[in-house]
């Protein structure tokens, strides 16, 4: 019998904000434990909170970039738990007015097995701005716990999404698609080890058509394997204690990595009662129109239009548009690449205008045309950062170089093979594409006379494979080809060389 | 106000003579962590059933097209640009602190 699996994701993404949220502590990561925890974070007696506007600002840009809801007024609650980061006895947080309603995600699900990709579109129920608590360390301190308020106050937006996913591979996409999202559009790091992109997975199973079963909920997952080893788990567990004729209880569980499994963390009866309640000490957030319009001014194209915009205006592929667009990092390479010497800024004061970007059409502006740009990006670019153990932002190489290159490549300066050379070079040493052809002596011949005589020594000096040829053994020509490359150092302009080597050879 | 009541309704079950029973108020105060003796349970009990019959008093009152406020106070919040302007106070703060090691506040072990 058909088991479905029901999943929802409610991810934490830390806010990029210099300081926290309700106070001027900085935010930096991996500063000496407390030196950040000021009398705001430690809650001194007397301190009260006030909002940081770049923290409601990011709120603003998600919403934006999900088609959500933004409340024109929200209102922070107190969250009320003992625990010792906690300093206050409560965590400031939103609860039934959160700052952002309403929102949805479109994913693109990977091919599997024998299941073609898909793409699928996630319904957000909320995202809402909330403090990080402190951090425990339970090690070796003479039997006591040791407590680090560097983070807590840390600006978060929680993220909820709907149950709408129906797999772990779906909500890994979906994960995936919101942490390039948060970076896209500057909101948060999205630096996983540290923490800044935590997930927590709610995992229920039931039969297709049936209610939603009784979900478990997992627990601080923060990477996306463990995200996808963990779900596949509980709901294998789920599935067999209701095929062994037991029950699911409510409950929070915790993932395991070493033993790959999801183990109780506490059950519903133990739940903590939070009892929110609308916090005195903060009024009312209320977000205009014109903050709105304001906030919207700044954002960048989005993944969704530029994968348009690749397949509509530069004529790529569906799929070559999506590699593309997966991070702000590639897709910004990519268009650098092929307009290597804009005459107008690319950023700042008085740029181009993004939709202006590809005014060249197919070729772009420097007769670079799109499809090559992304084959090497999608190719090489990409295999050599994937041998190196790097990724976009610290490719050894710049999009202006990469497109130099290609001008070359497209001017006829250098061969395919000539092109791969200056790659070479240019990643593990650095320096321009013309350059490195001068010194490498890489320019194509292309003057024609060269290459017929070229042609012509050959010919005379290989008369039997010539009547060979002549007499019907078509498969010689690649022979010729051998050996005129050899003749000039590889140098011949290949697609001038087959042409005068076909007529010459036809006689 | 008004989206919490369904969360008081559920918290204290309602009797129209008594809103509260005295294991309600054993539960608030073990969730606010309050150590109370059963004369104060007591009187603890009587008082916040008061609050509660006052409540129960407004939420008798029409606010039909009136729109429900989240403060006393019908103003918006503040907000304070992103800069910081905190410098490190640790030896300061954790002068008064009761036990410290390497910088870090100690307490007694809590693992969940």
């Amino acid at each position: 019998m058909q088991w479905e699996i029901v999943i929802g994701l409610e991810v934490h993404a830390q806010l990029s904000t210099g300081s926290k949220i309700f106070c001027g502590a900085s935010t930096a990561f991996g500063a000496e434990p407390n030196t950040q925890a000021d009398a705001v974070s430690l809650a001194l007696p007397g301190v009260l909170p006030v909002l940081n506007r770049g923290a409601v600002e990011r709120a603003i840009r998600f919403g934006l970039a999900t088609g959500a809801h933004i409340a024109p007024r929200s209102v922070f609650a107190r969250k009320n738990y003992f625990y010792p980061d906690l300093p206050k006895g409560y965590q400031i947080s939103q609860f039934d007015l959160p700052v952002v309603g309403n929102g949805q995600l479109v994913i693109q699900v990977p091919a599997q097995d024998k299941s073609p990709a898909y793409e699928k579109v996630v319904r957000l129920t909320r995202a809402h701005l909330e403090e990080d608590a402190g951090k425990s360390l339970h090690e070796d301190f003479h039997g006591m716990t040791g407590i680090d308020l560097n983070r807590a106050g840390t600006p978060l937006l929680e993220i909820v999404s709907e149950p709408d996913m129906r797999s772990a591979a779906e909500a890994v996409a979906y994960a995936k698609a919101l942490h390039s999202l948060v970076r896209w559009i500057g909101i948060c790091d999205g630096n996983m080890q540290e923490g800044s992109f935590r997930c927590d997975a709610n995992v229920s199973v039931r039969r297709p058509g049936a209610p939603l079963g009784t979900r478990r909920e997992i627990k601080n997952l923060n990477s996306f394997r463990f995200l996808e080893q963990a779900i596949n788990y509980e709901a294998q567990w789920q599935i067999d204690t209701l095929v062994n004729g037991g029950a699911i209880h409510q409950a929070t569980v915790l993932f395991d990595p070493d033993k790959g499994e999801t183990r109780m963390m506490r059950s519903k009866e133990e739940a903590h009662d939070y009892r929110y309640f609308p916090d005195p000490d903060l009024l009312p957030l209320e977000i205009s129109e014109e903050w709105k319009a304001q906030v919207r001014a700044t954002l960048p194209e989005l993944p969704q239009a530029k994968q348009a915009r690749y397949v509509g205006e530069l004529g790529l592929s569906a799929y070559d548009a999506s590699i593309l667009t997966a991070s702000r990092e590639m897709a910004d390479f990519f268009e650098t690449a092929l307009n290597p010497s804009p005459t107008l800024p690319l950023s700042g004061e008085g740029a181009v205008p993004t939709p202006l970007m590809t005014r060249g059409g197919r070729e772009g502006f420097a007769g670079i045309e799109a499809k090559l740009c992304a084959n090497w990006l999608i190719g090489e670019v990409s295999a050599q950062l994937n041998r190196d153990g790097l990724d976009m932002a610290q490719c050894p190489i710049t999009g202006q170089q990469l497109g130099g290159m290609l001008q070359r490549i497209s001017d006829g300066t250098i061969s395919n093979s000539g092109a791969k050379e200056v790659f070479r070079t240019m990643w593990a040493e650095g320096g321009e594409t013309d350059a490195i052809i001068e010194s490498k002596g890489l320019k194509q011949v292309s003057d024609s006379g060269a290459i017929e005589a070229l042609v012509d020594e050959i010919i005379a000096a290989n008369s039997d494979k010539v009547a060979e040829y002549r007499s019907g053994k078509d498969k010689l020509f690649g022979f010729f080809v051998g050996l005129a490359m050899k003749a000039s150092k590889g140098k011949a302009n290949p697609a001038q060389l087959n042409e005068v080597l076909k007529r010459k050879l036809a006689g | 106000m008004i989206p919490y009541w369904p969360y008081f309704n559920k918290v204290f079950a309602m009797s129209p003579t008594m809103f509260l029973a005295n294991a309600d108020v054993r539960k608030v105060a073990s969730l606010a962590r309050l150590a109370m003796s059963e004369a104060e349970i007591e009187t603890a009990r009587s008082q916040l059933s008061g609050i509660f019959a006052l409540i129960e008093e407004m939420q008798a009152v029409d606010t039909q097209g009136i729109e429900p406020m989240s403060h006393a106070q019908d103003v918006a919040q503040r907000l304070r640009e992103d800069v910081v302007t905190e410098t490190n106070q640790r030896e300061l703060f954790q002068a008064i602190a009761p036990q410290v090691e390497a910088g870090l506040y100690l307490v007694p072990q809590v693992i969940e």
